[in-house]
């Protein structure tokens, strides 16, 4: 599967534009359908994508374990962290409107970070997954 | 989509049901979109169609690629089934009519999220102004149950590797 010329190459040409469709679907979800959900998945799916073409090996060069680790607790993390800088800031826990002067632009904040959280926690999640069943079939014979 | 649930309950061939459960959830996905629920319709195609079908396939390269003969007639499961979806279909005749502007569901909350939503969180998609705003806890407890996913899986597969060298 990983010999394959015409399939490396789509790979390449196509991951630019996956990440940044997450990214997309990440950040343009106040305006229209998406959120972290949807973006943590797509971001997961194309690192898998790159994963399947080029081997498991590249990809976890690509994006570490330890890193993706890391990421899984750092998204927790944020969301919750959120919530803590509302209570810090007088208001109560996972409250927005306090975040900054004007209470829709602390909204439009707190959202912002809340769905950042979000992404990150479900592309790490996504990703171990994958890596942890790829790497059993590789334990078993080589993917 | 009912004549793709007929085709994955008599496949035999593994690799042929993925396909056909991500063929059935890309359906899903367009059934959602003609709702007009585009941010569930996404999950469901990224998730279901694509996500799941690649770790379905990676599961399917561990076990091989035949199901098993079942060992005897499957008659109490079937019977079950039948009989809760006939419950189901028994409850349904109790929903209020699809789109019926009266149903208790648009005359809760759902007016004051749509009227005063955009206002108060600038936030022109209601979806994300929800899910993210108003709903806030439940969206932090649902991340949370990801993690949790997340982190058994490395925990019962990262023993099982250690195991293995």
């Amino acid at each position: 599967m990983t010999g394959d010329l015409i399939l490396r190459i789509v790979a390449k040409l196509l991951m630019p534009y996956m990440l940044l469709f997450a990214l997309y679907v990440q950040f343009h979800g106040d305006y229209g359908p998406g959120g972290g959900f949807q973006a943590g998945v797509i971001a997961a799916a194309a690192i898998v994508f790159y994963a399947i073409t080029f081997g498991l090996a590249a990809a976890q060069r690509l994006v570490p374990e330890r890193l993706v680790e890391r990421l899984l607790a750092l998204g927790v993390l944020l969301y919750a962290g959120v919530g803590l800088a509302g209570l810090a800031l007088g208001g109560s826990y996972l409250d927005y409107f306090v975040l900054a002067h004007d209470p829709v632009h602390g909204q439009h904040r707190g959202i912002f970070w809340v769905e950042a959280g979000v992404g990150i926690t479900v592309a790490a999640v996504m990703l171990k997954l994958f890596y942890m069943f790829a790497a059993r079939g590789r334990d078993a014979g080589d993917l | 989509m009912a004549a793709t649930v007929v085709a994955l309950a008599v496949q035999r061939n593994l690799f042929g049901a993925v396909v056909l459960f991500g063929v059935y959830s890309f359906l899903m996905a367009t059934v959602l979109v003609a709702l007009d629920a585009v941010d569930v319709a996404m999950t469901e195609a990224a998730v279901g169609a694509g996500v799941s079908t690649v770790l379905l396939l990676g599961a399917l390269y561990l076990v091989g690629g035949m199901e098993a003969k079942p060992l005897a007639r499957p008659l109490v499961p079937l019977v079950l089934s039948v009989a809760v979806g006939a419950v189901l279909a028994y409850g349904m005749q109790g929903l209020p009519a699809f789109s019926d502007p009266q149903a208790p569901i648009h005359t809760h909350v759902a007016p004051r999220y749509l009227k005063e939503g955009p206002k108060e969180t600038g936030v022109p998609n209601v979806v994300t102004a929800v899910l993210a705003s108003y709903r806030g806890f439940d969206t932090l407890g649902e991340t949370l149950v990801v993690f949790t996913a997340g982190a058994g899986v490395i925990a019962l597969l990262r023993r099982r590797q250690r195991k293995n060298k």
